[in-house]
């Protein structure tokens, strides 16, 4: 159980700090394609921020704001998109995962399309990576318990 | 007794694996297998056919993206299964 320690300071800095690891988490996402960086990786910085409210404040506080019912969605959601890019090119003709295909449905030329399916792909892994990183740390930490959490009022 | 045959196992297990490494091309090496089957290809023709100018992205999502869905999937299950694991034992625990 983790224990719900009132610091100001260490309050202040996470609540400053968590809109700005998410957005380099999605900074992360994007730029993927150009530098170091992509899905896993900016999953794993959104997750942190989640991981930095639960522990600055306390569980309750953490699971208001991403709630049990949206994680389980969002784990589920990151492989359904992942496996849904991939089965839209079979529809069109394609191989499976074969992104070029994507030029049915985008106003693009092939090239492109690869692209494209690249960040749409990326952007599943990310929310996968989010979801299971948060899911497996309150998983964890609190023994598996943490829907009581929620029902006590402290 | 147990502890030195856990020992034992360790080490043989250990030297086997240094012996087979003896047989791994040298580091770095720009003869290697692994250098001179697919990677040129890649290096050449990503930005070409898929417009990513970073190499490791396009093979990670592109080229071998069946893998990386695959990897996906694992961590997606191992959510799934350290819920099982624990929130199972906890309901366990109640009734």
């Amino acid at each position: 159980m983790v224990r719900d320690l009132d610091d100001i300071i260490i309050r202040t800095c996470a609540r400053i700090m968590v809109p700005f690891m998410q957005v380099y988490g999605l900074y992360v996402f994007v730029h993927g394609h150009s530098s170091p960086g992509g899905g896993f990786q900016g999953g794993c910085i959104m997750a942190a921020s989640f991981i930095l409210l639960a522990t600055a404040f306390n569980i309750k506080e953490a699971k208001m704001r991403f709630t049990e019912k949206v994680n389980g969605i969002f784990c589920c959601l990151g492989v359904f998109i992942y496996a849904g890019t991939g089965a839209v090119a079979v529809i069109f003709s394609g191989n499976f995962l074969d992104y070029s295909r994507w030029t049915n449905i985008l106003p693009t030329n092939p090239v492109m399309a690869r692209y494209y399916g690249m960040a749409l792909i990326e952007l599943g892994v990310q929310i996968t990576v989010m979801a299971v990183m948060v899911s497996i740390f309150l998983d964890l930490v609190t023994g598996g318990s943490h829907e009581e959490v929620m029902k006590t009022d402290d | 007794m147990n502890k030195f045959l856990a020992l034992f196992v360790t080490l043989v297990a250990g030297a086997l694996l240094a012996y087979g490494a003896e047989g791994l091309p040298p580091w770095g090496d720009p003869q290697q297998p692994a250098s001179i089957h697919v990677s040129p290809r890649y290096i050449e023709k990503t930005v070409d056919e898929t417009g990513v100018p970073n190499a490791v992205t396009s093979v990670l999502a592109d080229y071998r993206g069946y893998d990386t869905m695959f990897e996906t999937s694992v961590i997606f299950t191992a959510g799934v299964a350290v819920m099982m694991l624990l929130r199972g034992m906890n309901h366990g625990k109640r009734s």
